[in-house]
């Protein structure tokens, strides 16, 4: 029997959250790594057994966990990301140049066809991989020592790689997302990289329209369109058709197009979803209504959805990895929130129930559907 | 020769090495900072990375080490450790430090 397996990071550990077909009885397990930091958990689709965690705290690192079993129990694996060469410096937020240290995992990518390959984006950015269940990790520095390196910039959340969006027809394009440098391709496996920000337009920035300095928050791709690419940036959402080569907005009607997390339906590739928040200085829904708004159009004309979402009172963020889709026939949408709820609409959005509500913040949230 | 040296670790730590309370650590040679935690390392591999820096070997700042009711954290890697703990009268205590409100 057809089923869902939700893998929710939190501030606080990790949650696992499985039900039916129905999506309407659910259990919870966890907190795993009670106390940890987890910003990111990802299933592999190559095995949907074998999920990734990284863990991670200010005292005690990074850390990463592996599961064979499902999420029942799990492995520490290899810890050590090291820069690969002269690690050299990108600038610090008062311009200076600031050496390249790392931080943290910000997003584990398992590969498409290989359990044992997993790409991570870190903090400091950097792109790392392993291709051994993560025991050891390696750099591609290609990334790092593209020719604008020196110039990238934290983000107010750190200059983190947190979006990685693998092309399932050709597994030597990869595209990644640095706050705040901007989003980047590879066409060789990570060897070299190419800035894809033409037609993204930041007024934070001197010049609106630079190679690199985008706060890009989260991309989404669907796998039957792999050179069509969905942005949410820092303001503004984003499409574009060429695999980056040229954006254009589409925000339309948003009621504003501040927010972190973009996602695509499972099986209607124009279809799309994010979850305007009010702006850059106040986090949270409009008059904190929390609202998906659903584009069936790859943008421009969007509807709001609510129907079981809070009408009031729910002044919350929902961050960049946040929401996630299942691709079962009726696809369901889902997301979390910092005030520590995870919603589920078993029907493309257009209804909507809490599975929990006082998690710790949700950091992250991915979908395994199990056949 | 080895020594036993006692080690407390902080609770966090104690979960990731699947240990309960304190664990007795064999090192060889003189018990310093540097070969005690190599010892506990080799011992209880998912603490790599956690205590001090993989490359090099740095304690991380919220990090102490304390014994005999003396902070250790800014002695030299290579001092050996004090003689209380030697014998096995006094723990090494790996301290996460009190940060936060």
């Amino acid at each position: 029997m057809s089923g869902v397996r939700v893998l929710v990071g939190t501030r606080k550990g990790a949650f696992i959250l499985e039900s039916d077909g129905k999506r309407k009885n659910w259990t919870v397990n966890g907190p795993h790594f009670a106390g940890w930091e987890l910003y990111h958990l990802k299933g592999s689709p190559a095995d949907p057994n074998r999920i990734y965690a990284s863990q991670s705290s200010g005292w005690f690192g990074q850390m990463v966990q592996r599961s064979s079993d499902g999420g029942k129990t799990w492995e520490t694996v290899g810890n050590k990301f090291v820069y690969e060469g002269v690690t050299g410096t990108h600038e610090w937020y008062d311009g200076t140049p600031h050496p390249w240290e790392f931080k943290r995992v910000w997003h584990l990518e398992p590969s498409l066809t290989d359990p044992d390959t997993v790409y991570a984006g870190v903090e400091d950015a950097a792109f790392f991989h392993t291709t051994d269940a993560g025991q050891t990790w390696r750099e591609l520095p290609g990334l790092r020592n593209h020719g604008t390196g020196s110039k990238w910039m934290p983000g107010a959340g750190g200059l983190g790689l947190h979006t990685i969006l693998l092309d399932p027809t050709n597994p030597k394009r990869i595209y990644i997302a640095i706050s705040a440098a901007g989003a980047f391709r590879t066409d060789d496996g990570g060897a070299t990289w190419k800035a894809i920000n033409q037609g993204l337009r930041s007024q934070y920035i001197p010049d609106p329209t630079a190679e690199i300095g985008h706060c890009v928050h989260h991309m989404a791709l669907h796998g039957s369109r792999p050179n069509t690419l969905f942005m949410q940036k820092h303001w503004d959402i984003m499409r574009t058709d060429n695999a980056g080569d040229l954006w254009t907005e589409v925000s339309g009607n948003l009621p504003t197009d501040f927010g972190f997390c973009i996602d695509v339906h499972a099986h209607e590739p124009e279809t799309i979803y994010v979850v305007p928040i009010k702006s850059d200085s106040e986090h949270f829904p409009i008059g904190g209504k929390l609202r998906v708004w659903r584009s069936r159009t790859g943008g421009n004309e969007w509807e709001e959805l609510s129907k079981g979402l809070p009408p009031d009172n729910c002044y919350v963020d929902v961050l960049r990895d946040a929401m996630a889709v299942d691709s079962l026939d009726s696809c369901g949408i889902y997301f979390g929130t910092t005030g520590g709820q995870v919603f589920v609409s078993p029907d493309s959005g257009d209804t909507w129930t809490s599975i929990v509500e006082h998690l710790p913040a949700v950091l992250s949230v991915e979908v395994q559907t199990l056949k | 020769m080895s020594t036993a040296i006692r080690v407390e670790l902080p609770a966090h730590l104690r979960t990731l090495a699947r240990v309960k309370g304190e664990v007795t650590i064999q090192v060889e040679g003189t018990p310093t900072q540097r070969t005690l935690l190599d010892a506990l390392e080799a011992a209880y591999p998912p603490l790599l990375g956690t205590i001090r820096d993989h490359t090099t070997l740095q304690r991380r700042p919220f990090i102490r080490f304390f014994a005999c009711q003396e902070d250790l954290s800014f002695e030299s890697i290579d001092t050996p450790l004090p003689g209380p703990v030697l014998t096995g009268h006094e723990p090494f205590l790996v301290i996460g430090a009190i940060a936060g409100g």
